[in-house]
């Protein structure tokens, strides 16, 4: 569904992604997990076009997006659930839903949007109490599930997550991943992106370990959970402590 | 005259400038609100608006009604080509040089003007009737109630238009987040040609029923345009409530000090309080603080 080859992003001068190459199949929930300043929100930022100065090569479905811009791409099926949620914070909960299906107005019917509003209260019953809540009032958690709702009120083939688990609780977290893998679960295809490395391997079919713009190592989620450099640099598992 | 129906006198005028400031203020939030922008050019498009409307009707000799909608028209078409030629082409500008931009603007319409119309000043007969309506003991001419009407109505179609409509609420979202407004498929400059040409049609709309009392001439839209922006900075910059509010404000303290004080120091009222706002709550009335930590200007 997503190909990704040799994708070079600038910020200005300086050179954020080094050549990133990686791949989504359709229905697979892949993780890429990595250090802070490690290229990962530059990879998503650059999938949907808001980072702008990139080369390489973005297939989405066969279609090499890289000279498209957000809103085309977006139209395409690609949805990003931004890094720190990014929500329309003095809008309500549901405007912020209907916007996010904003570019399905001129083309989809009125009533196929507001069956999936339906579908998007039946994952998150909380934002149907708090519709006509001011969304930046919410609570974190609650933030992220209208982050993840808008995404999917735009219908996306792709979901591109960043960060879904930033500042919450140990509880509320545990409850975005269940909704992730819940969607996983309806065939929603994911690009996960997680400091949690922990939790997003366990969600994930394969992931991608990121390092300074490069894609360092890949595998199956499931060895990677137990490769010894992983399990030390991620997971800080098995830290051999040093003694002169 | 007693002093009732004096202070009563000075009540009515007091309204009738504070509608126009409002109206001039809601003009200066639309932009405001979904650019950053402070468009010093405002008070240029009620200008526009009350001139173009003189022309076309007593000139060109089109009925009211066809150059009311017609002068409103020409007017947010201005607004949206001044976006288009001035603001849409510059890349990564700064908040700063585009507000310098509408300065340059602002000058250029009024010498457009100067040079289409000259500088003598104009006069509109009213919509409807000259003779003033008393009310106990004071009076309100007919042009009155018709500003009075059309700024209700422009304020019920802001509501309708930002609160029920999917482009009103996308306005709202560029205002309140470009990134995440692009994010959701919305074009963002699109907005931003929207936003001005609706400023300019409302700046139009006020210049055009003000016209019939307080005449029109080239050199008009400066004064407007501080006497709006005092009432926006009072209202807090961006809400359309505390503009409404905030021009009744302004209007009537305006009109009980060139009636009681002098009308020599009728002008100095708004700018005095424009600085004590900014002095002592530089979020306005209605502005929120948090709100106001983040803005620019």
């Amino acid at each position: 569904m997503l190909t990704i080859r040799n994708l070079k992003s600038y910020y200005g001068r300086m050179q954020a992604l080094k050549g990133v190459s990686l791949h989504v199949e359709e229905g697979e929930v892949v993780s890429l997990i990595g250090a802070n300043g490690a290229g990962k929100t530059t990879l998503l930022n650059s999938i949907v076009g808001l980072v702008s100065s990139r080369t390489g090569q973005i297939l989405f479905s066969d279609t090499d997006i890289i000279q498209r811009n957000p809103r085309q791409i977006i139209r395409m099926g690609v949805s990003l659930v931004p890094e720190g949620r990014q929500l329309f914070a003095p809008l309500t909960v549901i405007e912020n839903l209907i916007l996010g299906a904003y570019q399905r107005y001129r083309k989809d019917k009125k009533s196929e949007i507001k069956s999936d509003l339906e579908k998007v209260f039946v994952l998150f019953p909380i934002l149907k109490e708090r519709k006509s809540q001011i969304a930046g009032t919410l609570s974190g958690g609650e933030q992220q599930m209208l982050a993840i709702g808008r995404s999917l009120m735009a219908k996306p083939k792709l979901i591109l997550m960043d960060e879904p688990s930033m500042g919450l609780a140990p509880l509320i977290t545990t409850q975005i991943f269940q909704i992730i893998s819940e969607l996983h679960k309806q065939g929603t295809t994911i690009l996960l992106v997680e400091q949690n490395a922990e939790a997003a391997l366990r969600i994930s079919s394969r992931a991608y370990v990121i390092e300074t713009g490069r894609v360092v190592l890949q595998g199956m989620s499931q060895e990677l959970l137990h490769n010894q450099e992983v399990r030390r640099a991620y997971l800080g598992r098995e830290y051999k402590e040093v003694w002169e | 005259m007693s002093l009732g129906s004096q202070l009563l006198q000075y009540l009515f005028t007091g309204i009738t400038l504070g509608t126009i400031y409002g109206m001039v203020a809601l003009g200066f939030n639309i932009i405001y609100s979904s650019t950053g922008i402070i468009n010093l050019a405002q008070g240029e498009f009620v200008m526009l608006g009350g001139m173009m409307m003189i022309y076309l009707t007593t000139i060109i000799k089109l009925p009211m009604v066809v150059g009311f909608f017609l002068s409103i028209l020409i007017v947010a078409l201005m607004g949206a080509l001044f976006e288009r030629g001035a603001i849409h082409p510059l890349k990564n500008p700064s908040v700063i040089t585009l507000i310098i931009i509408t300065i340059a603007a602002s000058i250029l319409f009024k010498g457009g003007a100067m040079f289409a119309w000259g500088k003598e000043t104009f006069a509109l007969p009213a919509f409807s009737g000259e003779e003033p309506v008393r009310v106990l003991g004071a009076t309100i001419l007919p042009q009155t109630l018709w500003i009075l009407g059309i700024m209700a109505a422009t304020v019920v179609f802001l509501i309708f238009f930002f609160g029920f409509t999917l482009t009103g609420k996308a306005m709202r979202a560029c205002a309140a987040n470009r990134t995440a407004a692009s994010l959701v498929g919305i074009n963002v400059k699109t907005m931003v040609l929207l936003s001005f040409a609706l400023s300019a049609a409302i700046g139009a709309t006020a210049g055009i029923i003000i016209a019939p009392i307080a005449l029109m001439d080239y050199n008009r839209g400066t004064m407007l345009a501080v006497k709006g922006f005092s009432v926006a900075v009072l209202g807090g910059l961006g809400s359309n409530v505390g503009a409404v509010v905030a021009g009744f404000i302004i209007g009537i303290m305006e009109s009980l000090g060139a009636g009681f004080i002098s009308s020599g120091y009728k002008d100095a009222i708004a700018l005095v309080v424009l600085l004590l706002v900014l002095f002592i709550k530089p979020g306005g009335l209605l502005g929120s603080k948090e709100k106001g930590e983040f803005k620019k200007f």
